[in-house]
């Protein structure tokens, strides 16, 4: 409750006008709150010269001390037996945090048949990893991952956990912070820490990457986030590097599930997949039929990278629904993303605008694509694209 | 099969503009619209609704004006709405949001069914479906793509996108799904539906009517706080190539010597 020291107050209204939710008023001279449209938000206590006011009770929820949680932890995403770029990435960057909190990095590993790979995960710049090997741990479900890690999370208490902000992580991670009834930052792409609470800065994107927010989780532990992948750097590994390999066994309580993993499939990924890919040759109605749509697939395997699509394309049947870039698809920022027939409609820039190098090629000079272009074709794409790639093919000698 | 669909107004993406200098959303000549990803959601609904029976309810937390996204769900065939609104559900993040939502819905009573969109496009979290299935106790899955019930009205089969395919899954119900948009096609509304929704009344429920304890609604149930917004400017860079396609191929092959793609 919003409470008014009547000593204090001097009736001078700061109060009022800094309230955003018309809960405080000054009346025949002093402060009177609204209880039932006060949010508790602190902004007016903050605010009182006087320091009249005061916030009192409704702690609860706080963790008590903060102290008590140490460490920083990474979740390592291994699909197929390999560890997904963006851990390594994340074990780069929690080194650098854990230098600023003098700290350690503790890897947490979950998966069957996985151990070969705590060692990596040590060479990458994890200090300790906890290797959760079970057969339950096959195949991916949110309920025992999530409970695994919140389990562990609850007997650790680790000040940070981090995981990329991939199809799995952003699947199970927030039933991880929910279960911990802590605060998460969904796909970040920075990171930092405040040195004088140590306090982690969480940067992310938000209305489509217009926007970057940062945001802190003040009262409550573990300061959870995942992070976007291809935004850090990885370390190079060091071979030399030691650390603790922690083998854990899942009690039988957290390994059951009620969603059955039926089938896996892989389907025939051509090149890297989009959110991890260095170049994305994205192909639009531009393209007119169904057979020039090669075109950017040849691009795209010339210059390591893989294809994409706008909505247009997808509707056309063209390319399929998890190729599709933008507002209702996937957010992408390689290094270098050829837009091919591409008109540039907003639904689609909010997908791609964080790219490096954007190159798009249209045969409309006007088309909206070019605003946020950084080398601008005006042209055919059926005559351009096959004059680059002989090109490129020219310089590569082949 | 009773379903919830849980839609969020949102600033239409056409109409948003920033503030580079505050670092902030400007909010007027602003357009709300429900989350694209939502139409698909409620779309699921319908189609299930069309096949099974039972009845569609819309839940939407948000201002008094969120109220309009809620009737134009009923227009497209939705049975009742409910608006989550009180001052002091305000500043809510997933955490305050998720509690939120599942008292409304334990408040309704048995649900099989809960859909939710893939993520909202303001925040872009993706994190309110799964908050809301742990707090409501029931499992669920993300990223559908292709969903089908079995002979016993109960036992779905679902298709889970990844990055490297996908995942057929099966649960039982009561469960939470969130949706892509490559799920369905939403529907149009109905002159029928836009006559009903006109005349619909909408509940209003506030805190005290979901019983919702005060420190876990709003800002003060809130984990995360914002402390600094900005606008990323991105430096005007745009070099238009010029000459026959020849010619522009050329520069934009120097181009990539010079940035080290080639
Ligand atoms: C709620 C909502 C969500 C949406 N979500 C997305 C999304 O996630 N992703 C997305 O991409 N879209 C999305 N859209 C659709 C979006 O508004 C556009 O319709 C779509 O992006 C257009 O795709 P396009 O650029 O391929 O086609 P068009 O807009 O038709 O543009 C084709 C371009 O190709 C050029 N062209 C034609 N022929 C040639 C040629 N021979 N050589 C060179 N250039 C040529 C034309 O000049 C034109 O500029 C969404 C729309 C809505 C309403
Ligand atoms: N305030 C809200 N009211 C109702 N549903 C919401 C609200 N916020 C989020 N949702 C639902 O949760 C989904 C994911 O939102 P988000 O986690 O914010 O990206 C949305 O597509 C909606 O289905």
């Amino acid at each position: 409750m919003l409470k008014v020291d009547i000593e204090k107050c001097t009736g001078c209204g700061e109060c009022e006008e800094s309230c955003t939710f018309e809960a405080i008023f000054v009346e025949d001279e002093v402060a009177v709150v609204d209880q039932d449209a006060c949010t508790l938000c602190g902004i007016c206590v903050d605010g009182c010269p006087e320091g009249a006011l005061e916030i009192q009770g409704e702690q609860g929820l706080l963790a008590t001390d903060l102290s008590s949680w140490k460490g920083i932890w990474v979740v390592a995403e291994c699909r197929s037996g390999v560890l997904a770029p963006v851990t390594l990435e994340l074990l780069a960057k929690s080194g650098e945090l854990a230098g600023k909190l003098d700290t350690e990095v503790t890897a947490v590993l979950m998966g069957h048949e996985i151990e070969s790979r705590a060692q990596e995960l040590i060479f990458y710049g994890a200090d300790r990893v906890l290797v959760v090997d079970h057969p339950e741990l096959a195949t991916f479900t949110d309920e025992v991952y999530g409970n695994i890690l919140a389990d562990l999370a609850k007997k650790e208490n680790p000040e940070i956990i981090l995981a990329g902000a991939t199809a799995m992580g952003r699947s199970y991670i927030p039933r991880v912070a929910t279960i911990l009834e802590t605060g998460l930052t969904a796909d970040c792409t920075g990171l930092d820490i405040r040195a004088e609470d140590r306090t982690l800065l969480q940067t992310r994107p938000a209305f489509g990457g217009n926007l970057l927010a940062t945001i802190v989780c003040p009262g409550h532990r573990p300061q959870m986030a995942t992070v976007r992948p291809h935004v850090m750097r990885a370390n190079a590994p060091d071979p030399d590097r030691k650390g603790e390999v922690i083998r854990i066994l899942p009690g039988e309580d957290l390994l059951s599930h009620r969603v059955q993993v039926l089938e896996s499939v892989k389907e025939q990924a051509e090149g890297p997949n989009l959110s991890e890919a260095d170049v994305i040759v994205t192909a639009g109605r531009g393209f007119e039929q169904e057979k020039n749509v090669e075109l950017a697939k040849e691009l795209a395997d010339l210059l390591g990278g893989t294809v994409g699509a706008t909505r247009a394309a997808v509707d056309a049947g063209w390319l399929s629904g998890r190729t599709q870039i933008g507002q209702t698809g996937v957010t992408v920022s390689p290094k270098l993303y050829v837009a091919c027939g591409v008109s540039g409609a907003i639904q689609h820039i909010v997908g791609m605008q964080g790219s490096e190098i954007i190159v798009s090629i249209n045969k409309d000079a006007e088309a909206p694509i070019f605003d946020v272009t950084t080398y601008g074709l005006v042209g055919d794409v059926k005559e351009i694209l096959p004059l680059l790639i002989r090109r490129i093919q020219k310089e590569r000698g082949s | 099969m009773n379903i919830v669909v849980c839609i969020k107004q949102v600033p239409d993406a056409k109409t948003v503009r920033f503030d580079t200098e505050k670092g902030t959303l400007v909010r007027e000549g602003v357009e709300a619209v429900i989350n694209p990803f939502d139409f698909h959601a409620l779309e699921a609904g319908f189609q299930l609704k069309d096949t099974y029976g039972g009845e569609i309810t819309v839940l939407s937390m948000g201002p008094p004006q969120a109220e309009n996204a809620l009737k134009e769900a009923l227009s497209l065939g939705a049975d009742k709405g409910i608006l989550l609104s009180d001052r002091a559900f305000a500043g809510a993040d997933t955490l305050a949001t998720t509690y939120t939502l599942a008292k409304a819905i334990e408040k309704l009573g048995p649900v099989d069914l809960v859909l939710c969109g893939k993520q909202a496009i303001d925040g872009d979290t993706a994190q309110v479906g799964p908050g809301l299935a742990v707090r409501l106790g029931i499992p669920y899955v993300t990223c559908v793509n292709a969903l089908s019930v079995l002979d016993d009205g109960k036992t779905m089969h679902l298709r889970r996108i990844n990055e490297d395919g996908y995942d057929m899954l099966e649960l039982e119900m009561p469960a939470l799904l969130t949706v892509l948009a490559s799920l369905n096609t939403p529907r149009l509304p109905s002159l029928k539906g836009k006559m009903r929704a006109r005349k619909a009344e909408i509940p209003v429920w506030d805190a005290r009517e979901l019983g919702a304890k005060p420190g876990m609604i709003g800002l003060e149930g809130s984990a995360t706080q914002v402390v600094s917004t900005s606008v990323p400017t991105f430096e005007a860079r745009r070099e238009m190539l010029e000459g026959s396609s020849e010619e522009q191929v050329e520069a934009l092959v120097s181009r990539f010597k010079e940035a080290g793609i080639l």
